[in-house]
């Protein structure tokens, strides 16, 4: 008896984690979705998306919280507690980032010029490609799967395609005819959304660590 | 039960204590020290199955105890017990390693060179042979199992969360297989020295079966490694699991794995009898250190991954262990005796008497005994197992040790009667009901020696025949032993002693 129920509430927190990744998935989709919405001009399906990403990013704080609270009312994996929470506690960071992003879009609704849409689009390709490859790489790390060190390659990979891609636009911005205070509200919102992929790269870092820790 | 009997057995209770104390530590350790399994759950299923092995199949490494030296007074037996216990102690306390296994085998010795009685060598090289091989069996064990397990994780990539929770059922299961294999095989340590001298007798219950005195004496023990497991073992248990190595919760796995398999191994009569019927050499049932079992395993598994961080102090204190602790023991031993005897009063010895009487020497002679040298020694009667030695030294040159066995066993004078008025006792022992009514015919007879009834019980029924002793008989045949020595305890009278 003592066997089923340690196996279902093992089960359920596996699917909690499960939901947790595809948490930050869908968040950073809709952060993509909606920014490009908004590089498009369509600010009502902007506002759409902003909406989705906060409800995900509230659901990813409730299930980052149970999470935790039954790693530790439950005493499951003694051995990497410290580390799994660790890296949960980090990959939010990523949807709360994509959140903050949105938000600044709505409430400083920045003008941006068409010769700079397209590498905006790039920079968040980028860090879209390295937050998903960060959650596979966290799905393969909680199955004990050696694809794990593929994807956080991939990781590293786009987040440094994230950092040429935002250098060149920043340059780009910064040698062009805009005002000073919109080239630096511009920088801003690059350096922010750059700063998704250099979480991602953290993470993936973290979890290599932990990784070569779970090998028995 | 008189007091004395439980002042006596207090020695060896202290002695499972101790032993509960510190070896369920290896069994749990790793699992409690992790925090992977609650200290509660470890001190129920440790004490639980601890109990069930030393009442279900501990007398296996007890006889191999019992053939180095039959301590045969209560007496003796606390002494031999309570050397152990105080060996363990000090050397625990100078921080060298341990073994209850150890120490009583040296406290054994101890009473047989205080007693004069012969210490039987072909048992000694046995067991500690046995104490060799355990570690590096569990070493063997343990890399094997590593690797087999390794690789099943790696196949069945489960989640972390399932491999957590699986780890910790295997744990508690291994732990509980541990724990039974702990209790089959140490109990030998706790209580063997005093089934020679068992004060319990056996008792039915209804006609389904029959509790033993030497399975009540267990119960005892195991009741006291219990305790131990539950008063003190925690403090041991999260020193194992925190300090020992850095295992990871598998790893902790395999090495409790490990260690159960190779104490089940010389503790179980069941694989022995297995074995032997499929035509394969038999492992001696043996008490070994569990602890050393641990170690080998731990260290084979760091051999595996490289043998960094392997700590070979470790390896040459266990290897010191093998010749300082029983020499420890033995001289406690030998001298706690001899003030228990001297200043005390106490018996800690029942002497023997022989006699070599015609028909002693025509049975020697039967067992194939060159008896020529033995004609000057006829018919004297000696009272001292010590001064016999002596006389059959002095006569017989190149005495081997195996005749000099046979003849001590032959000429031992322990007269028995089948007396009609004890004869309805032989209800509360195992006895079948065709051996007891093969004594009928025997009543009124009076036996001198022990195998003078035993040839008359075989000669009265094939239920009291021994088998050829090959190793698929041992097991019969130890058992026939044992149903030997409940009629010896029922009909045995005293012995008329020079004063």
């Amino acid at each position: 008896m003592a066997g089923i129920t340690l196996f279902s509430k093992t089960k359920e927190l596996e699917a909690q984690t499960n939901e947790f990744c595809d948490k930050v998935a869908e968040g950073v989709l809709a952060f993509k979705l909606g920014v490009n919405r908004y590089l498009d001009g369509d600010f009502s399906a902007f506002d759409e998306k902003k909406q989705q990403v906060s409800a995900l990013e509230s659901r990813g704080d409730e299930l980052r919280r149970e999470i935790q609270r039954r790693l530790y009312l439950e005493t499951l994996i003694p051995e990497s507690r410290a580390d799994v929470l660790e890296l949960l506690e980090n990959t939010d960071k990523i949807l709360n980032a994509c959140e903050s992003a949105m938000w600044q879009f709505a409430i400083e609704k920045p003008v941006i010029a068409n010769e700079f849409v397209s590498d905006f689009n790039s920079l968040i390709e980028a860090v879209v490609e390295s937050v998903d490859a960060l959650v596979m790489a966290l799905r393969a790390f909680f199955r004990g799967s050696e694809a794990a060190t593929d994807h956080m390659h991939k990781v590293i990979f786009y987040e440094s395609e994230a950092d040429t891609v935002s250098h060149r636009l920043m340059t780009a911005m910064f040698a062009s005819d805009l005002e000073l205070g919109h080239k630096n509200q511009l920088r801003h919102f690059v350096l922010h959304i750059d700063q998704i992929a250099d979480t991602a790269e953290d993470v993936a870092d973290h979890l290599a660590i932990f990784a070569l820790k779970r090998a028995i | 039960m008189e007091v004395a009997v439980i002042i006596f057995l207090s020695s060896g209770l202290f002695l499972g204590w101790s032993l509960g104390a510190n070896d369920a530590a290896n069994v749990f350790g790793t699992a409690v020290g992790t925090r992977m399994v609650r200290f509660s759950t470890a001190a129920f299923v440790c004490s639980a199955f601890v109990l069930l092995g030393a009442v279900l199949s501990g007398a296996g490494a007890s006889h191999t105890l019992g053939k180095l030296g039959a301590i045969n007074a209560l007496a003796g037996s606390f002494m031999a017990a309570f050397s152990a216990a105080v060996t363990v102690y000090i050397m625990t306390r100078a921080g060298l390693p341990v073994s209850t296994s150890q120490a009583i085998v040296g406290a054994i010795i101890g009473w047989n060179l205080f007693s004069g009685f012969p210490t039987d060598t072909a048992s000694l090289i046995k067991i500690v042979g046995t104490w060799i091989a355990c570690p590096l069996l569990a070493g063997v064990l343990g890399v094997f199992l590593f690797k087999v397990t390794t690789v099943l994780v790696r196949w069945a990539r489960f989640h972390i969360y399932r491999l957590d929770a699986y780890t910790r059922l295997g744990l508690i299961i291994a732990g509980a297989f541990g724990s039974y294999s702990l209790g089959a095989n140490n109990i030998a340590n706790v209580m063997g020295v005093f089934v020679s001298a068992n004060p319990f007798t056996t008792f039915n219950v209804g006609d389904l079966f029959a509790f033993t005195g030497i399975q009540q004496l267990f119960l005892l023990g195991a009741i006291a490694i219990g305790v131990g497991v539950y008063t003190y073992s925690k403090k041991v248990m999260l020193t194992v699991g925190g300090g020992l190595f850095p295992l990871s919760p598998a790893g902790a796995w395999v090495v409790v794995v490990a260690h159960s398999i190779v104490l089940f191994m010389f503790a179980s009569q069941g694989l022995e009898h297995a074995l032997a019927n499929a035509g394969l050499p038999t492992i001696p049932l043996v008490p070994v250190s569990s602890s050393q079992a641990v170690v080998g395993a731990v260290i084979g598994i760091g051999l595996l991954k490289g043998g960094r961080g392997i700590k070979w102090r470790v390896l040459a204190n266990i290897a010191s262990g093998w010749v300082t602790t029983p020499l420890v023991a033995c001289l406690v031993c030998f001298v706690a005796l001899f003030f228990l005897q001297n200043v005390f009063n106490q018996q800690v010895y029942r002497d023997a008497s022989y006699v070599l009487s015609q028909p002693v020497v025509e049975r020697l002679e039967a067992d194939g005994i060159e008896v020529k040298a033995l004609v000057r020694l006829k018919d004297k009667r000696f009272d001292t197992v010590r001064g016999f030695r002596e006389a059959l030294r002095e006569h017989v040159v190149d005495l081997s040790e195996k005749a000099e066995s046979k003849i001590l066993s032959r000429a031992q004078i322990s007269p028995v009667l089948i007396d009609n008025s004890k004869i309805w006792r032989l209800d509360n022992t195992s006895l079948t009901k065709g051996q007891v009514s093969a004594m009928w015919p025997l009543v009124g007879r009076k036996f001198d020696h022990l195998w003078m009834l035993d040839d008359a019980l075989a000669g009265a029924s094939e239920e009291w025949r021994s088998r050829p002793p090959t190793t698929v008989n041992k097991l019969f045949n130890r058992h026939l032993q044992g149903q030997r020595r409940e009629v010896y305890g029922v009909f045995q009278i005293e012995l008329s002693r020079p004063e």
